[in-house]
């Protein structure tokens, strides 16, 4: 396994420093990481990091295969139209997690801030998943289109949301699962609640649940799949009569 | 030149700001270290910070800093200082040399007392503030190629073109001591990158950084305009330094009413509000001060003699990162910028689309 120590360290020289480590060493550590942008770009299945820091925006961008720990919070567009791989962050992550995220999976111990899974989409077998330990910010599943966001609720504070407001606002596609039912108000009007859940939703559910308290080395007792709602689009082509003549 | 979709610029302008809620003062090394870790925000056209305590042997006199084009400007604002003003002390701003920073403009600084009398009819009262600040808008509007930059009192700005941390060591501000600053690194995408029209923008004590675009800028400006101000500086952000001074300063909103009107609540979370009186005054500031709702993506941090604010737009469109150590509170565009200057800190939070972080100084 290799070390760097990236203090200091311009984001292009870092990148540069993954990419020629990883012809030879995949299993890379990084330290001191203090925002350096894009790290993780592109990253094939070969490679695996481990961050200790904070690593800067656009983390695992086009990201292809790798795995990505971070031991710390992550800031913005984490898995940024990322291809698959996996990611799980100890910590809280910012805002527009899994913006178009095309497959893969992302786990985030704690918080993340707004638009979290903006415009995420599925194709054929590709299917991305985010699993949010706490609560999001607003626009959560913004103009999503594909894939899943399960939200935990974990540990929340009688004052706080395990989401803001403007949730699933132009939703086309994919599947939201919260862990209760939030007013509706805070719904977008592309959006609804599904009285429809399978039993592969509860598969699914469970299966990445179960991931989750693997990685993050918690019981959750106490969390229980019956409780979780579930959100869809309301028509899967809202806009298709805005630009075409039928 | 390489062309569009060939360069990459990774850019969006950069904020950062600190205060010791205690008053306890430091000198600008870690503004500037915070504002450069940030430095691909910023594309070398725009940087600037603001230090508040930092002259104390003047804390009474009003001190402009003013960029001059040429020395006969210089000259002809001097005689329009020198008859409104008492003028304590005058000098050239300290700076020392640093290779990217050129084509620099006179700089020079005031310390200065109204002589509130010589423009006072019965008529027409006004404070010494006012009067202040009815002098550096004259100056802005009617003397071209002079530009006051900085009036406040025991406060200054520094600003420039090229990128922030480059400009803070030009203005040689590990030598000033101040118990709040503020950063910003520029990256101009509608207006030109010029040193006046770099942040932070002032008026009085207050002060204003800014990352984003307000599209709301000409409701914003002709309202402010109404009140004598008069936008001259080629951006959008300067608005938003009038308009906290005519609220807070003119019409006395306490400061939280003052953050309700520029990033008023939505309509529909008014009517949703349970309280009558808070939902019948939400409903009458935005119908009083419907233009001067701040609409578009922003994050600002105002500093003022108060202390420090922190705000988003109401849907936050631009990122903003709060953190508290000990007597300290910490806002930046990203948490790297804090993590960089504080370690462990107690609370790391993202502040919500328009709800304010507010850092006052004990006793305020």
């Amino acid at each position: 396994m290799k070390t760097i120590d990236a203090l200091g360290v311009y984001y292009r020289d870092l990148n540069s420093l993954i990419d020629n480590s990883i012809k030879t060493e995949g299993d890379i550590t990084l330290k001191n990481v203090f925002g350096q942008r894009y790290i993780g770009r592109g990253l094939p299945k070969e490679a695996s990091l481990k961050i200790y820091g904070t690593p800067g925006n656009d983390m695992a961008v086009y990201m292809d295969g790798a795995e990505i720990e971070v031991f710390g919070n992550s800031q913005d567009a984490v898995g940024n139209t990322m291809n698959c791989g996996k990611i799980v962050i100890h910590g809280n992550c910012g805002d527009t997690l899994g913006y178009a995220m095309r497959g893969g999976e992302i786990y985030i111990e704690g918080n993340v801030g707004y638009r979290a899974g903006i415009h995420m989409k599925k194709y054929k077998e590709m299917n991305p998943v985010i699993v949010i330990g706490g609560k999001a910010g607003d626009f959560l599943g913004e103009y999503m289109a594909g894939g899943a966001v399960i939200l935990l609720g974990l540990n929340l504070a009688k004052d706080e949301d395990i989401i803001g407001r403007f949730c699933g606002t132009g939703m086309h596609g994919g599947v939201i699962y919260l862990n209760g039912t939030p007013d509706k108000y805070r719904f977008g009007r592309e959006t609804a609640k599904s009285v429809n859940i399978t039993t592969e939703d509860v598969l699914f559910l469970r299966k990445h649940i179960d991931f989750y308290k693997k990685s993050f080395n918690k019981r959750l007792n106490n969390l229980k799949v019956e409780s979780f709602s579930k959100y869809v689009a309301i028509n899967k082509n809202p806009y298709s009569s805005m630009y075409c003549i039928h | 030149m390489l062309k569009e979709g060939e360069l990459k610029i990774p850019s969006g302008c950069a904020i950062s700001g600190i205060i010791d809620k205690k008053g306890n003062k430091f000198n600008g090394e870690e503004i500037i270290k915070s504002i450069a870790l940030m430095h691909d925000r910023s594309n070398g056209l725009g940087g600037g910070f603001a230090a508040y305590g930092i002259y104390p042997d003047y804390k009474d006199f009003y001190v402009f800093h003013i960029f001059y084009e040429n020395s006969s400007i210089k000259t002809q604002t001097e005689d329009f200082i020198k008859k409104h003003f008492d003028v304590e002390k005058a000098e050239y701003i300290p700076t020392r040399p640093v290779p990217n920073i050129v084509n620099i403009p006179l700089m020079w600084r005031y310390f200065v007392r109204p002589r509130v009398q010589t423009c006072v009819s019965e008529k027409d009262f006004m404070d010494e503030s006012e009067f202040t600040s009815r002098c550096v808008i004259k100056i802005n509007t009617d003397y071209k190629g002079a530009y006051v930059f900085s009036s406040g009192k025991n406060m200054g700005t520094f600003k420039g073109v090229g990128y922030p941390e480059d400009i803070g060591e030009f203005f040689m501000l590990d030598t000033y001591e101040a118990h709040m600053w503020t950063a910003h690194g520029r990256f101009p995408t509608n207006t030109p990158g010029w040193w006046g029209g770099a942040h932070p923008f002032t008026i009085l004590n207050w002060s204003v950084v800014h990352n984003g675009e307000i599209s709301s800028y000409d409701a914003n400006k002709r309202f402010v305009e109404m009140y004598g101000y008069k936008c001259t500086l080629k951006t959008d952000t300067e608005v938003i330094a009038y308009l906290f001074d005519m609220l807070v300063r003119k019409h006395n909103l306490p400061i939280k009413k003052a953050i309700n009107v520029v990033s008023a609540p939505f309509w529909d979370d008014i009517e949703r509000e349970k309280s009558e009186e808070i939902k019948n005054e939400l409903r009458s500031i935005r119908a009083v001060y419907a233009s001067a709702l701040v609409n578009g993506p922003f994050s600002i941090i105002l500093g003022y003699e108060k202390g420090m604010i922190a705000l988003n737009d109401r849907i936050k469109l631009r990122s903003l990162v709060a953190a508290e150590k000990s007597t300290r509170t910490y806002v930046a565009s990203e948490e790297s910028a804090i993590r960089i200057i504080c370690d462990n800190p107690e609370k790391v939070w993202s502040p919500r689309g328009g709800e304010p972080v507010i850092a006052l100084l004990e006793g305020e």
